[in-house]
């Protein structure tokens, strides 16, 4: 048992320098999405119509099948991190926070996941 | 020691609805909105992984009047969070904080929703040769 008092042991540990990722990334991830909607959405307006091969032939060049995965993985981060604070917010039993949270990541890679396999499966599969 | 129940700031309820205080909140709830959304778009690419009829079935939901709607929803939803996501990192960087600033942006936002969702959606029927 130390006799150091907590403060003074945080004071010699220092901070993690951890306590901004949650912020930093949110934002981070939201000024990617920023071009990486726009453009994706303009372009789903143009398939608009459009059957299986042409859709699997518009995503099946290397730029937008990046594009498109790159947009992906940033709008399912995003979304990890704002779900997740609504959850702080609001859910005040300790149970079914942790319980949401949990759901929360696990749903939030899953569908990432699966989304990106897709969209590499029709970029290689042919 | 009995815990008293004291009612917590801020008294949400007692206050009259501003501008600012419901584009904060739509904020979230159309977070929530576009995460609900992202479901639809991964069925819609993964039916593409499957192949041509389970990208016809999902392609024949949203051509349904429920998936229009929700497609329309998302939109709305979409902008709103994008216009207003761009808000904010102005305010993240310090800018635009005067009270009256606040007022103004908040209302381009709410016009530049609108009139982003129904650009979109007369792009979307001319090239799409109405839905």
């Amino acid at each position: 048992m130390s006799l150091r008092t907590p403060l003074g042991r945080v004071r010699g540990l220092g901070s993690a320098k951890h306590g901004l990722d949650h912020w930093w990334y949110q934002r981070l991830t939201a000024l990617a999405l920023i071009p990486l909607s726009i453009w994706l959405l303009s372009s789903f307006i143009a398939q608009i119509g459009n059957d299986h091969d042409a859709f699997k032939a518009w995503l099946g060049t290397p730029g937008r099948s990046v594009g498109t995965s790159l947009f992906l993985f940033a709008a399912f981060y995003h979304m990890k991190l704002g779900i997740q604070v609504v959850i702080e917010d609001y859910i005040h039993t300790r149970w079914i926070n942790m319980t949401l949270l949990i759901a929360t990541t696990f749903i939030c890679v899953l569908l990432g996941t699966a989304s990106i396999f897709a969209v590499l499966k029709l970029a290689f599969g042919g | 020691m009995a815990q008293v129940e004291r009612p917590l700031s801020p008294h949400l309820q007692i206050y009259k609805p501003q501008i600012s205080s419901v584009l904060s909140i739509l904020h979230r709830l159309t977070g929530i909105g576009l995460a609900v959304g992202t479901l639809l778009l991964t069925w819609w690419l993964t039916a593409a992984a499957y192949g041509a009829a389970a990208f016809t079935h999902a392609q024949g939901f949203m051509d349904s009047w429920f998936g229009q709607l929700f497609l329309l929803g998302f939109t709305l939803a979409f902008f709103y969070h994008l216009c207003n996501g761009i808000r904010h990192l102005f305010w993240d960087i310090g800018k635009g904080f005067e009270l009256e600033t606040v007022d103004k942006t908040g209302w381009l936002v709410v016009v530049g929703t609108v009139v982003f969702t129904a650009l979109t959606w007369f792009l979307g029927m001319t090239w799409g040769g109405i839905a």
